[in-house]
Formats: C-alpha cells, sequence, structure tokens
C-alpha cells in the first residue's frame, strides 16, 4: 500500500473513533453535561475529522465539518446555549457527518438534501453571525487542502508525515478583511511533549505570519552548555509581536494542536501598530530561525557564547539543534520526525486514556490457536500420566494440576485479548432509534445498560443485525403513539432499554420496551390465517407469544419502511442460534414486552455432547439438543419401507441414524440399543438423532475444516479432544433439512413411478 | 547426493522429494513440503471420495490426508506405522499426502524434466506433470494442485 493510502486507512479508523467520541459527548450534552471539557471534546471530535478531511481533499466532508464545527465553536464560546433543540439538531448533523465519513471511505454520495438541510439548520442555529463564505469553488484551490510543502526547514522526510496540517490556515485567508489592526505579544515556550508528538515550533510560528506581521525574538537563556545539553530536551522560547486584525480566539486556534504542550501567553498590547517586521519576505519564505538565534546570542552577549556557538557548530550528529541543515528543528524533532507517521491531532485526548495498541487480529488468532493447542497437550500429558498408574498425590500429578491451572488461565486471558466490549454495537443505536422515531412518529427515549460488557469480537459483528432488528421492532410494533400512551396513563414518552450483561458464562442482552405488550388474541388470529397454527389448537400465553418467531409471521398491518416484511423475528432467531444462542420473549399486556438474548461468549468453543457413532466420536451442539433420551421398543414405529418415527409424549417425531446418515453403517442401528438426542434445527424443525452412547458433555474448541479441507456436509465444524485426534462436529441443521431433501427425493422418485 | 554441473544451461535448478507408492517412485517440489510425519490413524470424514481418508490434527490444525496411491489410481494403501504423511502446502491449504516411503532429495534442471509420455490413462495424465529419469530410476512429478478433490472439478 502506498505511503499516503496507508495514511488514509489510519484517517479513517481515526474518524470511527471521533465519531463515536462526537455521539457520546453530544449524548452527555443532551443529558445536561454541557460543561467546556464535553464541548471541547465534542468540538475536537468534528476539528479533527475536518483537519484530516482537509488533507485527503475530502471536499464534501470538510465543507459539512465546517459548518458544523463553526456551530460547535458558537456553542464553546457562549454564544450559543447547547439546549435540547440545538442538541438535536447536532446529533443529526452527527449522523451526517458520520455519513459524509463513510461516503468518503466507501466512494459513495451523501444524499445532498439532507447534508444541506442540515447545514443549513446548523447555520440557523448559529444566528447573527453568518459563516465566513465557503463556496465550493473556493475550496477547490484552497492551500490549505492540500499537502503543504514546508518551506520552514529543509522538508525532508516532512512531506507525508504532516499529512494532517490543520486546515485553519487556508480558510482564515478567505475571511475578508477585518477592521482596526492590534498588536499581541505571543510567548511561546514548548515542552518536550510538544516536539514528541511531532509538532514544531517553526510551523506554528508560519501560522502566526498569516494571520498578520510578526517579530519573533528567540530567548535562549535556559540554553545550557553544550556538555550539559540534553538532546531531546525544549530548551528556547519565542516571543512573538503579532500585528493582526484578529481576535485572540484566532491567534488561540494556531496553537489548536499543541495545547497544554507548551506554556502560551497571549497578551493584547493594544497599541494599532504598523511596526516594521523583522522579516520582509512573503509567507512561504522559510523562516531564518539561524538569524535569530545569532541576533539571540548577541543580545545575551556572553563572551562563552560564541565558543560555544563554534563548537557547536563544529560538533557533529550529537547535537543537530544548531546544525545548518535543520536550521528550525530542534532536537527532539530531528529525532522524532523520521519516526513521525502518526498525525499530529493524536496528540490531544489521547494522555488520559488508557494505553492500547494496534494489533493485527491475525497475531492474536494465532496466539488463540497455539494456547488451544497447549490446552489440548496439557489434557493428554494428564490422560497419560494417569494411565500410567502415577499415584494422585505424587509430585509429577500435583505438577500438572498447576499446569492445568495455569493453562486455563492463559486461555482466558488470550480469550480476553479478542473480547471487546458491546459499547461498539450499543453505540450505533442512538441514530437508528432517532431514526426509526422520525419515521414513526412516535416518542422514544433508548436508555443503554452494561455497554461496558465483554464478548467476542466476532460475536460483536454479528449482533448488530439481530439488535437493530429487536429495536426497529420495539419502537414500530411495541411502542404507542404519544396519545395513546398518554390515554392509557403513561407519559408521551416511551422507553426502549437496551442491556448487556454477564450470566453463567454467556452474555445475555434484553431489548425491552413500555409499550403495549404483545396483542395475544391478534398474534394468534394472523398465525391462524396464515395457515400457522390451527383453528382449534390450545396454546398457553408463552406459545402465543412465540408464535412471532415463525417463519412467515409478520403482525404489521401496512408494511412500513422500518420493519413487518414478514422477515422479521424468525431471521433473528435463526442469526441469534447460528452464534450458538438463545432468544426468548416475555410480555405483559400494557406494559411491554421483553426479548433476551444469551449468547456463548466466543464463538471459537462451543458447549459439546461428546457421543459415539459406530466407534466414531462426534459433538452435537448442545444449543441444539432439547433432551435425550433411551428410546423403547414400543416408541419406535416404522413409517414407509425404510423410515421410523419415535414417540415422544404422543408427538412422533422422526428419527436419525446419524451412523447410517454419515455412511459409518450400512446396518441400521437397533435405536432400543442407542440414545436418541431430540433436537431442533433451523425453523423449529425437531429430529431425533440415534447415536450408540453418550460420553459427556465438554466445551471444546472449534476448528475449521474449509481451512485446509473443504465444507462436508451433515458437518459443522472438526475439534480436537483429549486423546489428540480429531473428532468432527455435527451440524444438526443440516442433518435434519437432509432428511427432507431426501424425503423429497423419494416423493419425486415415488411421483416418477406412478 | 546427485551431483549436478553448475554451469550448464539456462534452466534454472531446483529441488525435488521423491517418494515410493507400491513400486513406482514418485517426486514433488520441495518447496511445497512443510513437513514429514509418520503415520497416525485419521478421523473419516463422511460423503468424501475414498482417497481422501479422514482428517489428523497437526498441532491444532485439521489437516485432511489425501491417500496418494488411491488418489493416482493404484491401490489403495493400508496403512501401518510405517507409512509416512507429507505435509504439503497446496496453494493457501495443507494436505497431507500418505505415502510408503520417502526416499531422498534430488536436484534437477527444468530440462531434465521430460513431458508425460501420451500413455492411455487419463489419471496418469491428470496428475504427472512430467517424468524424470535418474539413475535408471523413473520418478514421475506429481501435479499438485489437482490432488484435492474440488480442484479436480475445477480442472474439469
Amino acid at each position: 500500500m502506498d505511503p499516503l493510502e496507508a495514511i488514509k486507512v489510519t484517517f479513517f479508523q481515526e474518524c470511527e473513533e471521533q465519531l463515536s467520541e462526537l455521539e457520546s459527548g453530544l449524548l452527555a450534552m443532551e443529558q445536561g453535561e454541557t460543561d467546556s471539557e464535553t464541548v471541547n471534546a465534542v468540538f475536537r471530535a468534528v476539528h479533527s475529522i475536518k483537519g484530516g478531511a482537509g488533507a485527503f481533499s475530502l471536499e464534501p466532508l470538510v465543507r459539512f465539518a465546517h459548518v458544523f464545527e463553526t456551530t460547535l465553536d458558537d456553542v464553546r464560546a457562549g454564544k450559543l446555549a447547547p439546549d435540547n433543540n440545538v442538541v438535536k439538531v447536532m446529533l443529526r448533523a452527527a449522523d451526517v457527518l458520520a455519513d459524509h465519513v463513510r461516503a468518503a471511505r466507501d466512494g459513495g454520495v451523501v444524499e445532498e438534501a439532507r447534508s444541506q438541510e442540515l447545514a443549513a439548520a446548523l447555520e440557523a442555529l448559529n444566528g447573527e453571525a453568518p459563516l465566513a463564505p465557503i463556496a465550493s469553488e473556493d475550496l477547490d484551490d484552497m492551500p490549505g487542502l492540500e499537502f503543504i510543502p514546508l518551506t520552514v526547514s529543509d522538508d525532508d522526510g516532512f512531506g507525508d508525515d504532516f499529512g494532517f496540517t490543520p486546515l485553519s490556515a487556508g480558510i482564515i485567508d478567505l475571511e475578508p478583511e477585518g477592521p482596526a489592526l492590534r498588536r499581541w505579544t505571543v510567548q511561546l515556550r514548548p515542552k518536550n511533549a510538544l516536539y514528541a508528538k511531532a509538532n514544531e515550533t517553526g510551523l506554528l510560528l508560519r501560522e502566526l505570519k498569516r494571520l498578520g506581521d510578526i517579530q519573533v525574538s528567540i530567548d535562549p537563556a535556559e540554553l545550557p552548555r553544550l556538555a550539559e545539553l540534553e538532546p531531546e530536551q525544549a530548551y528556547l522560547a519565542w516571543t512573538v509581536v503579532l500585528t493582526t486584525d484578529r481576535s485572540q480566539s484566532d491567534i488561540q486556534e494556531v496553537f489548536e494542536f499543541v495545547d497544554g504542550d507548551c506554556d502560551l501567553t497571549i497578551t493584547a498590547d493594544d497599541v494599532p501598530s504598523s511596526l516594521p517586521t523583522l522579516d520582509e519576505a512573503n509567507i512561504d519564505e522559510p523562516f531564518d530561525v539561524m538569524a535569530l538565534i545569532q541576533q539571540a546570542q548577541a543580545d545575551v552577549q556572553a563572551a562563552p557564547a560564541a565558543a560555544i556557538m563554534a563548537e557547536i557548530l563544529a560538533a557533529p550528529a550529537p547535537a543537530p539543534v544548531f546544525a545548518a541543515s535543520a536550521p528550525s528543528i530542534p532536537a527532539p524533532l530531528a529525532a522524532t520526525a523520521a519516526a513521525a507517521g502518526v498525525a499530529p491531532d493524536a496528540a490531544h485526548g489521547a494522555a488520559a486514556q488508557q494505553a492500547t495498541i494496534r494489533v493485527d487480529l491475525d497475531r492474536v488468532d494465532r496466539l488463540i490457536d497455539l494456547v488451544g493447542e497447549l490446552v489440548i497437550n496439557q489434557a493428554m500429558l494428564a490422560q497419560r500420566v494417569t494411565e500410567s498408574g502415577v499415584p494422585r498425590s505424587s509430585n509429577i500429578a500435583m505438577g500438572l494440576d498447576d499446569l492445568e491451572h495455569l493453562t486455563r488461565e492463559i486461555q482466558d486471558s488470550v480469550m480476553a485479548i479478542r473480547a471487546q466490549p458491546v459499547k461498539s454495537v450499543f453505540q450505533r443505536m442512538p441514530r437508528l432509534v432517532r431514526e426509526v422515531a422520525a419515521m414513526t412518529g412516535k416518542q422514544v427515549r433508548l436508555v443503554t445498560e452494561g455497554e461496558g460488557t465483554e464478548v467476542d469480537k466476532t460475536v460483536i459483528e454479528r449482533l448488530t443485525d439481530p439488535i437493530t432488528h429487536m429495536i426497529r421492532n420495539a419502537i414500530d410494533h411495541g411502542l404507542e403513539r404519544p396519545e395513546v400512551r398518554v390515554a392509557a396513563g403513561k407519559g408521551p414518552e416511551g422507553t426502549v432499554r437496551l442491556s448487556a450483561a454477564h450470566r453463567s458464562g454467556r452474555i445475555v442482552i434484553e431489548v425491552s420496551d413500555d409499550g403495549k405488550g404483545i396483542d395475544r388474541p391478534r398474534v394468534r388470529q394472523i398465525a391462524i390465517d396464515k395457515g400457522l397454527i390451527e383453528v382449534d389448537s390450545n396454546l398457553s400465553d408463552e406459545d402465543v407469544d412465540n408464535l412471532i418467531f415463525m417463519p412467515g409471521f409478520s403482525t404489521a398491518s401496512s408494511v412500513s419502511d422500518i420493519s413487518g416484511r414478514g422477515v422479521g423475528m424468525d431471521v433473528v432467531k435463526r442469526s441469534i442460534q447460528g452464534l450458538g444462542g438463545r432468544i426468548a420473549i416475555t410480555s405483559r399486556p400494557g406494559q411491554g414486552s421483553t426479548f433476551t438474548l444469551s449468547l456463548p461468549l466466543t464463538l471459537a468453543v462451543l458447549d459439546g455432547m461428546v457421543v459415539s457413532v459406530c466407534d466414531h466420536t462426534l459433538v452435537a451442539p448442545l444449543t441444539a439438543i432439547i433432551e435425550s433420551l433411551q428410546p423403547k421398543a414400543q416408541d419406535v414405529r416404522a413409517i414407509g419401507p425404510d423410515a421410523y418415527v419415535i414417540a415422544i409424549r404422543d408427538t412422533y417425531t422422526p428419527l436419525i441414524d446419524v451412523g447410517a446418515m454419515l455412511g459409518y453403517r450400512t446396518t441400521p442401528l437397533d435405536p432400543t440399543k442407542g440414545v436418541a438426542l431430540l433436537v431442533e434445527g433451523e425453523g423449529g424443525a425437531r429430529a431425533a438423532l440415534m447415536v450408540d452412547a453418550i460420553q459427556g458433555q465438554r466445551q471444546v474448541v472449534i476448528k475449521s475444516l474449509e481451512a485446509n479441507y473443504r465444507q462436508v456436509e451433515g458437518i459443522a465444524a472438526a475439534t480436537i479432544l483429549g486423546d489428540g485426534r480429531v473428532a468432527l462436529i455435527l451440524d444438526v441443521d443440516n442433518v435434519v433439512a437432509a432428511r427432507r431433501r431426501e424425503k423429497a427425493r423419494s416423493d419425486a422418485k415415488l411421483a416418477a413411478a406412478g | 547426493m546427485t551431483p549436478m554441473t553448475t554451469s550448464s544451461s539456462n534452466s534454472a535448478l531446483r529441488e525435488l522429494i521423491s517418494f515410493q507408492i507400491g513400486a513406482q517412485e514418485f517426486c514433488v517440489d520441495i518447496m511445497s513440503v512443510r513437513e514429514i510425519r509418520g503415520w497416525t490413524p485419521a478421523t473419516p470424514l463422511p460423503r468424501t471420495p475414498v482417497f481422501v481418508r479422514g482428517v489428523i490434527n497437526l498441532r491444532g490444525a485439521v489437516l485432511p490426508i489425501v491417500d496418494l496411491g488411491s488418489r493416482l489410481g493404484l491401490q489403495m494403501t493400508e496403512p501401518t506405522e510405517r507409512h509416512v504423511i507429507i505435509v504439503t502446502r497446496i496453494e493457501e491449504q495443507l494436505v497431507g499426502l500418505l505415502v510408503d516411503a520417502v526416499c531422498d532429495i534430488i536436484t534437477v534442471r527444468d530440462d531434465q524434466i521430460q513431458s508425460t509420455p501420451d500413455v492411455a490413462s487419463d489419471l496418469v495424465q491428470q496428475f504427472v506433470k512430467g517424468i524424470l529419469s535418474m539413475e535408471g530410476r523413473m520418478i514421475s512429478l506429481i501435479y499438485l494442485e489437482r490432488v484435492l478433490p474440488d480442484r479436480e472439478a475445477e480442472a474439469a
């Protein structure tokens, strides 16, 4: 990947982070937390996105972010009170901004009307302060949007590193001439951190120069003797006398990215001035920092200084501070510039967070694989030691016990690396709620709990769709319109609650609403109309509630845009089952419904029933098994020439001989000599699987068959047992469905014969 | 072993691992061989061609075992502990080849590999990339990419 693309990828990753920060900040503001820290965080998020987008010439994004930023700036400056209306507009603006970011990343286009509408809404909030005219044609040739060659010093190796040049310079250039000139004194004393984050004083000075005429003097008072000079230490300070028509905040903005990393004072001299400047050259001409330094040296008038100077100039690499090749780069930067692949805007806000690193997922997966092998190996070792007849109390056996604890702990810790908080899924929901609420004309409040609950990344990725669906359903079908709610004695605003928690080794996610609950007579009637149940079937309330999970069931009387295309809850149920999870519903008329999802913490391990089939060991996923039983001779009935059913509490369930099905045996197993596992497959189809014996329940590590071979019908995956051998994991859905396929085939045969 | 002249023609040298199945000798490029290990009982897979003997645990990975003799239309191998699995990398997949015994490593020039004689068997045409003569022995170079069943389907 070319370096620019790589930076771009990083930029978009950071955008995602900024966007989520933006949203959570705005939500906090909605809750009344309008302290400057929150507002600043929100502002920073938008500003960083704009800055980065400018560097990549993502113009629609820049344009929108700029409007947004301007409004936020007013809030920050206290000119605009962040009341509920304002925050609501901003939340929607954040959604559009997210769309812009995604459009820029994936090459799509944002609906122009929507973007315009919100831009207008934002501008309207700005009230009396109309925006600086940022017409698109102006943007096209805005110098700030390009990679500016840094003329301040020799720019070897700088070009890409400073990709994230703040945009402010370019925009400011476009503003009309202001009123009176004022003189400001800016005192700047960088700390080490400033250089460590790949910022540079020279650039700041140049930014200042863009604001007006400047006089720069350097203060080398703290510069130690060469022998004591720490190459990575910041010693120099600058005093800038700036004559400009800009406000203090404009000047402050120059130092936006180094906030906190330098001592900065800006004082107004209040003397309109047209003092001659030190440097008459135009903006793009480099600052002659050497001249400044020499001037400073002259000011100090210390005799040894000249000697030191000579010494320094003669000195090679160790003190590149004054080396002629890098006049304006203080040593720390010289050291870090080469390594500064990161955007400078990582400089702010990061300090308070916990230290994290980005790791390639493949490396983590490799580690997980290895630990899985370690666990297997440990189990094998333990088995061999037991077989060798070493007493339990011996040192070897006790050492093995310790090893077992250690490996368990390692396994848990490694799994925890892949675990992520469900926050990333939950965070998408406020937007969804806003949109669905707007479409249905309902008032909805979303309450989320347990956002920090961690679950495996693969599970997280596949949770979004089911949760999205359930929340849509909760708003569309569950909650009533405001007037209906008021009539029922509730508040006009409905609540949808989304929560996550760990419970006995699984993650439990609940989506509940305080709406009208499931309308059971109506559900029942629809199920009858659609032929899903018999007219006279006797169903408990729970059974009726569960009807909504049946394929093809849809309660929406009019098919709306939001939900009710008839691919509703059955799809949710199937995808949850696909994750090895279960879904349940409880509902109380007039008080609302709760959907409860229970999922395994990871997809890498599975709770399995280990069974024997003709000397082979197979694993059946425990989630699919309803019960196991030993068939009695009178319960098994032949139906047709070669098919059997088994009566389980007066219900006839097809009996499938797993061994025969997988081709392990040719003569069918005598049902009374085996064990039947009652399983439920996709769409609720049940079957009894005949196996020879049950060995026990075990957690197994899932190994893909496709990685080195290909998919095998009837087999979901493989695993490795304690003895080191591979065991196959049954694909229950496939086995149940295979029976139907065979039936269809034999039906076709019969039809052809008849 | 095999001494080669270094200043030979413009064709590149390559190293091959040769092995025995029954009375015949075959070889594969050494670069595609990951390791060689003894036979361990495989877990049979349902609904697979007879030449796929099943899968084994290769340090945590599930490795399919192809009975190369059966694949080439020779006799089915009755594996014992003396049989050998050559773990090869075929594109992105690892596949174990069950053979009778590994013979040696041979170095040949590309131009020493003769094209497959036009004999009747389709299987030979399909799986033998070329043959080479080595001290009076005839060694067939296996077309590894066609060993797995789904690749066979693709080729067809």
